[in-house]
């Protein structure tokens, strides 16, 4: 037991896979974290709060003590043209009365108050874990809300503690499904050029970026959920005729209940990176059917790789050969950046996710070389262990990796919802390549190793 | 109501009570933190930290699921412990409990208690702490967790020693260091809790260890109870949750409370309890210091008259800032807290400033916008009113996320009181400055149709 070697520990070791052609064993995944193990991922509620947060115009209540509500306050970079009501963190500050004798009158009197004061077309409630435990019936204030003040109030089941990160996802897609399901809004004739944009959340303007290449080549873009989202336009979204989904760990979900409901089938997309963005311009084009629609997609795409190919090849030859870890939430977002550093010359050497799917570790599998470290739900301590095996140059993750990379002297790229340049579509990968170097040649590694504190 | 809605909290101005307790234990040397509830809350923390401090904040969760909900959490408490010491080989686990494990009614002294007899868990110290989110807040759980953690190692008087208990509130790591600099000035044996300075912004090293240097060592607490004297820096705190009165009334250890040490009044308040303490005159390298900082005061004292401030964060930070404010003829406009803070307003009598404790941001913004201060002193949650009104933000308190450094910046003492009134002055300065020209040629020669 020596506190300064990185340790894995034993029941850990069936979620850690050595990238080896001979062995076909299966990564371990979507299991609960374990305890102790210092795990990366957040909880439900967490989830549910990526996901629905950045619809604009709606109430977001968070119905539990204030922690859950601080924490979650305005801390993500998701823009919006229209209303800021989504900047607002409400919280009906739960304490110990409340959770001796209940929160239901409590909730229901803020959402009065915030109906009084705000007039919102649509309330969203978040459960928190205590309100799972105390038994606070949300669906029924909610509904009652609902009758008394003829708007949207929707409950969120997202209690912190009943499942994963990624059991929020599903809580927020079934609130954001409830919303959508209304016949009133239903049209008869579709436009098969019309259509929703999932799992993206608006992140420094990446919504606009990517809707700007689709308004050139005469895509409509009927949403995107939840970047830049309004409550009339969600309402809207089930006259799409075609659905593409980019973050699909969080948006799959919500895809396949759209097409069960309202019939729109759709396609996985990655507008990371200068291939996949092409290539998801075809498919965007494609599922329109239209031949005009996929001629402008060449001719766009054709003028942006020559604009961007000449850059992309300065910062190569600056960045190529370095070596490369990969920690993120989703696997979809593994296998782009991994994409996006073969671009860049740039072999990935360790890669894990918190929450990847079975399918998406395979596919990890099958991109990666040989000898390439896969894992599942890290830690601090597995992430050192193996980015110091494997001799990684550069770490890209989220706000909680960021000091440990910079105290092994590593490059960090923030790869997560709080950063403020957008890495979507060509421009992304132009800021995505410059962010790269930025790091990886920065003149501080050469001084930490030479002048680092040692007793 | 101190509020602008009765029944909710819009922008909070606080944070829970086990974020004050991790905070607290990240002080303990080689210690470390397991929360006992859903993977969230340490998840939150951690990142909550790592972007103030800018250090690796590794915090284990039992990860709490459906199962340990309905039947209990002892199995998940039992390997959590179990795997933190295999990776991490602390010599002290805090176990923080969060609003889940509380509801839940986990018993965790006792389970931790059957943990012990079952391993062999002799050269190592668990202390269980009970800290849920509905409880208080952060600024509770601090002080809460500290006065635990001193419970704990003394569970009867220590031998009667000359050494000096200091209890601090968050502060910055470089104003740690700076106060154990005055207590070394005065000759002071002490015993620091908690001791972040190190462990909170250590140096890059060519090896990283997961468990930084530095801290309070366990040694030391276990002497508190029969050391001369406890020097508290708090005034706002609870005395329920006060661990200098604990020491006290449990072991008669003589209580002295001072601000923290911004400002002239705080700084002298610290300093004579020391010379008190310590029999040791005032040092006059003080007394040149001070006259330092009163030169400076007076060179200021025309700009900061101009300034209106609205101070918030946790309620000693604000105290103290509110008081550098007075000292200098910056008006404050607003002193608000999230906090309970019930003295907040008896200590701080104003006739003309709306003192809000138990407040939130959006009430915060309302009365800036009716008060219209110019500048704002408080954490990076100020943000959205710099933002949509347009008024400055010095960053101060916790947590600072939109800047680096808030970990290093030093405030205390009259160094850092004077390196803190000069980023204010300076600001304010800017203000008068900034397009003076372009300002003063629109609203005279312009509106008198020029020459």
């Amino acid at each position: 037991m020596q506190s300064n070697q990185p340790t894995v520990i034993e029941e850990r070791k069936r979620h850690i896979l050595i990238k080896d052609k001979n062995n076909r064993q299966a990564i371990e995944c979507d299991h609960q974290s374990l305890s102790g193990a210092v795990s990366q991922r957040a909880c439900v509620y967490c989830g549910a709060r990526v996901v629905l947060n950045p619809i604009t115009d709606a109430v977001h209540i968070v119905h539990g003590p204030i922690g859950c509500s601080s924490y979650t306050w305005d801390i993500r970079g998701s823009l919006s043209s229209g209303s800021e009501m989504f900047r607002n963190s409400f919280s009906t500050d739960l304490s110990e009365t409340d959770i001796i004798f209940g929160g239901e009158k409590k909730l229901a009197a803020a959402i009065d108050e915030i109906v009084a004061a705000k007039s919102p077309k649509t309330v969203f409630v978040y459960s928190t874990c205590v309100v799972g435990i105390i038994g606070d019936d949300l669906q029924a204030v909610c509904s009652q809300a609902e009758k008394k003040h003829h708007i949207r109030v929707i409950p969120v089941q997202s209690s912190g503690f009943a499942g994963s990160k990624k059991d929020g996802y599903k809580a927020a897609c079934d609130a954001i499904i409830n919303l959508m399901d209304d016949a009133a809004h239903k049209i008869t004739v579709k436009d098969n050029r019309a259509f929703n944009y999932l799992g993206d959340f608006n992140l420094a303007g990446e919504v606009w970026i990517v809707n700007n290449y689709f308004k050139e080549i005469g895509l409509r873009l009927l949403n995107a959920v939840s970047g830049d989202a309004s409550i009339s336009n969600l309402l809207k979204a089930q006259n799409a005729s075609f659905n593409i989904v980019q973050c699909a760990g969080s948006s799959i979900y919500l895809a396949n209940m759209m097409e069960e409901k309202f019939g729109i089938s759709y396609k996985q997309v990655s507008f990371f990176g200068l291939d996949d963005t092409a290539e998801s311009l075809r498919l965007a084009a494609a599922l329109s059917g239209n031949s005009e629609v996929m001629q402008k997609a060449e001719d766009l795409i054709e003028r942006k790789q020559k604009e961007i190919e000449p850059i992309l090849k300065e910062y190569r030859s600056k960045c190529q050969g370095k070596k490369v870890a990969i920690y993120v939430g989703g696997g979809f977002k593994a296998i782009s950046l991994i994409k996006q550093f073969n671009e860049l010359g740039m072999q990935t050497v360790v890669v894990g996710t918190q929450t990847g799917r079975k399918e998406e570790y395979e596919v990890l599998r099958e991109i990666t070389d040989e000898g390439t470290v896969i894992l599942d739900d890290a830690n601090p301590s597995e992430l050192e262990k193996f980015m110091k095996e494997k001799n990684a140059d550069l770490l890209v993750g989220g706000v909680k990796e960021r000091p440990l990379a910079y105290k092994m002297a590593m490059a960090f790229i923030d790869h997560n919802h709080e950063r403020k340049h957008p890495l979507i579509g060509f421009e992304g990968a132009v800021n995505f390549a410059k962010e790269v170097d930025l790091t990886v040649n920065s003149p501080v590694w050469a001084l930490a190793r030479r002048y680092g504190y040692d007793e | 109501m101190n509020k602008k809605y009765v029944n909710l909290d819009t922008n909070p101005c606080k944070m829970c009570m086990p974020m004050g307790g991790s905070v607290a234990m990240k002080g303990i040397e080689n210690s470390m933190i397991l929360m006992h509830g859903s993977q969230g809350c340490s998840t939150y923390i951690r990142r909550h930290m790592a972007t103030h401090y800018n250090e690796p904040i590794d915090i284990a969760s039992t990860s709490l699921s459906e199962n340990g909900t309905v039947y209990g959490g002892k199995q998940n408490l039992e390997r959590g412990l179990s795997n933190v010491r295999r990776v991490y080989n602390p010599s002290v686990i805090g176990v923080l409990t969060t609003c889940l494990a509380e509801t839940i009614g986990e018993d965790i002294k006792g389970i931790i208690d059957e943990y012990k007899t079952k391993n062999d868990v002799s050269n190592i110290d668990i202390i269980p702490i009970n800290t849920p989110g509905y409880g208080a807040s952060h600024f509770e759980g601090y002080f809460h967790t500290i006065k635990t953690i001193i419970k704990y190692y003394n569970p009867q008087k220590a031998p009667q020693n000359e050494k000096i208990n200091i209890i601090v509130p968050q502060l910055s790591c470089e104003d740690i260091r700076a106060i154990k600099l005055v207590l070394e000035s005065f000759h002071i044996e002490y015993i620091l809790i908690p001791d972040i300075s190190e462990t909170l912004d250590s140096p890059y090293k060519s090896g990283y260890s997961k468990i930084p240097d530095g801290g309070t060592k366990a040694d030391d607490i276990k002497q508190m109870s029969g050391a001369g004297a406890t020097i508290e820096m708090s005034l706002l705190i609870d005395s329920a949750y006060s661990p200098g009165k604990y020491l006290e009334a449990e072991y008669g250890v003589p209580l002295y409370k001072c601000p923290i040490p911004i400002g002239l009044t705080g700084m002298e308040c610290f300093l004579n309890i020391l010379s008190e303490i310590s029999s040791v005159p005032i040092a006059k390298q003080y007394k040149k210091e001070r006259g330092r900082m009163i030169d400076a005061m007076i060179d200021s004292h025309k700009y900061n008259g101009e300034g209106k401030a609205a101070v918030f964060g946790d309620p000693e930070t604000v105290y103290a800032l509110t008081q550098l404010c007075l000292e200098n003829g910056i008006e404050p406009l607003i002193v608000a807290t999230g906090t309970k803070a019930t003295n907040l307003c008896d200590l701080l009598p104003l006739e003309n400033a709306m003192v809000l404790p138990d407040t939130d941001f959006e009430t915060i913004h309302e009365y800036v916008k009716k008060l219209k201060p110019n500048i704002l002193i408080g954490n990076s949650d100020g943000k959205i009113l710099k933002e949509k009104e347009n008024i400055p933000l010095i960053r101060i308190g916790f947590p600072v996320h939109d800047h680096i450094g808030a970990q290093r910046r030093l405030n205390v003492g009259y160094a850092g009181s004077l390196r803190l009134l000069d980023e204010i002055t300076n600001t304010l300065l800017d203000i008068k400055h900034d397009g003076y020209r372009q300002r003063l040629y629109n609203q005279f020669f312009l509106k008198q149709g020029g020459a």
